[in-house]
């Protein structure tokens, strides 16, 4: 468990981009303003040092050692310009975190200022920043996928029963484009946390998916997707109540499509959804009453091979 | 290929916020048929569609595909851009229409996915 955090430190430190990270509210002084106003705007932004700029272009950097220096010379009252740094030396937006370690350390500065592509100022990075977006980095990391999956994994096996099984169930509106697929994406991450094979997983998605866009095309009154995962596979419903299927085996021809014309145009109804489900699917049965409804219900086994829990790697359609 | 190659290559936008420009994707699809992206498109593939409707996302996040690029310089509704904010996905946006588009990608060694009945 340690070894596993170290290595994702290490990989973070190269992923984490600079611009993602740096203060973008960068305080920047001109050069014209005196070591005394600076001293102001230090206190009150509790800062330690700032960008000049003039005209939009940065022409140095200003620091507190430089107040200090000013001070003890009581040279309080000259501009910025003259006790600034004009060799400033900046860092890309695109810049590794451990890049921008390193410089800090071997030119000894507290910060560098952070210019995009056109060398505009777009942000500061100091030491600190790069420490809080680590931390927050492996926080989100820890929190948003080792302990979600770590608990939702071990359910099968905290929770004894001769038959254990896992029942979702999600309402489907009928004409309701925009919001389709909601049902196979939550279906799809409860697939994710359990630790289900991602391949196996895409499946089920594929077949959801097309089954919850069946439900929305083609019903008047919705219907209902009821996924029961048990430890060994993945059975769905798509329930609906009409207006039903007339001829179940023409609906399976490929190409066979009773869709509306708006619904192509959006990519969809064009008579292969069931025929995809198929190619998902372990075991598949469709059944539908003229008038009274259709219930579409397929079984994905999950792990690869069937019953067992050793099996070759499985193939995807 | 990596996406940012990619993007330059198609003289694209990118119009998602948080993309990983280093993202390797190994191979593209081209369709303005979801069922097809469903059925055809490999895991990781780049998928080239002239349809900006958030099925479009929904489908590349069952079909994981790695990113989706719009032909004919055409820009998604918002719904379409939230969507693939919140999964991930990197929408880009390019003026060559769907046939050049394929036909520079494939020029600089993109794989197809291969289409098997």
């Amino acid at each position: 468990m340690k070894r596993t955090e170290i290595t994702r430190v290490q990989e973070l430190i190269y992923e984490l981009k600079i611009g993602e990270v740096m203060t973008k509210r960068v305080i920047t002084v001109t050069p014209d303003t005196s070591m005394a106003e600076f001293r102001e705007v230090l206190r009150i932004n509790r800062i330690s040092g700032t960008p000049v700029v003039e005209n939009g272009r940065m022409v140095g950097i200003i620091s507190l050692e430089d107040l200090i220096k000013a001070l003890s010379e009581g040279d309080i009252e000259s501009p910025v310009s003259d006790r600034m740094t004009r060799d400033v030396c900046t860092v890309s937006t695109h810049e590794s975190a451990i890049e921008v370690v390193k410089i800090l350390s071997q030119r000894g500065v507290g910060r560098l200022p952070v210019v995009n592509e056109h060398d505009n100022l777009v942000g500061i990075i100091t030491q600190g920043d790069i420490t809080h977006g680590l931390l927050k980095a492996i926080e989100v990391d820890y929190h948003a996928e080792e302990i979600s999956r770590y608990r939702a994994s071990h359910i099968f096996e905290d929770i004894v029963s001769d038959r254990t099984s896992l029942l979702l169930r999600y309402e489907v509106c009928p004409g309701d484009f925009n919001r389709g697929g909601e049902a196979s994406s939550k279906i799809k991450r409860a697939l994710t946390r359990l630790g289900a094979d991602p391949q196996i997983t895409r499946r089920v998605a594929i077949a959801t998916y097309e089954a919850e866009m069946n439900i929305i095309i083609h019903t008047d009154s919705g219907g209902e997707i009821v996924a029961e995962i048990q430890p060994d596979q993945v059975s769905v419903r798509a329930v609906d109540h009409g207006p039903g299927i007339a001829d179940v085996e023409q609906a399976m021809q490929p190409g066979f499509s009773l869709a509306p014309e708006w619904i192509r145009e959006m990519g969809f109804g064009a008579g292969v959804g069931l025929n995809n489900v198929q190619k998902c699917a372990d075991e598949m049965n469709l059944e539908s009453t003229l008038g009274a409804g259709t219930r579409l219900q397929f079984t994905i086994y999950l792990q690869p091979g069937g019953e067992g829990r050793k099996g070759g790697q499985n193939e995807t359609s | 290929m990596k996406l940012n190659e990619i993007i330059s290559i198609v003289e694209g936008t990118l119009i998602t916020a948080n993309a990983d420009l280093d993202m390797d994707v190994s191979s593209a699809f081209g369709a303005d048929l979801m069922s097809d992206v469903l059925t055809h498109a490999r895991s990781g593939a780049l998928l080239l569609t002239g349809l900006t409707n958030p099925q479009v996302v929904r489908t590349a996040e069952m079909a994981e595909i790695a990113a989706i690029v719009f032909v004919r310089g055409k820009h998604p509704p918002p719904e379409t851009v939230a969507l693939a904010e919140e999964k991930g996905i990197p929408l880009i946006s390019a003026r060559y229409t769907m046939f050049e588009m394929c036909g520079r990608l494939f020029a600089a060694g993109m794989e197809s996915c291969d289409v098997s009945p």
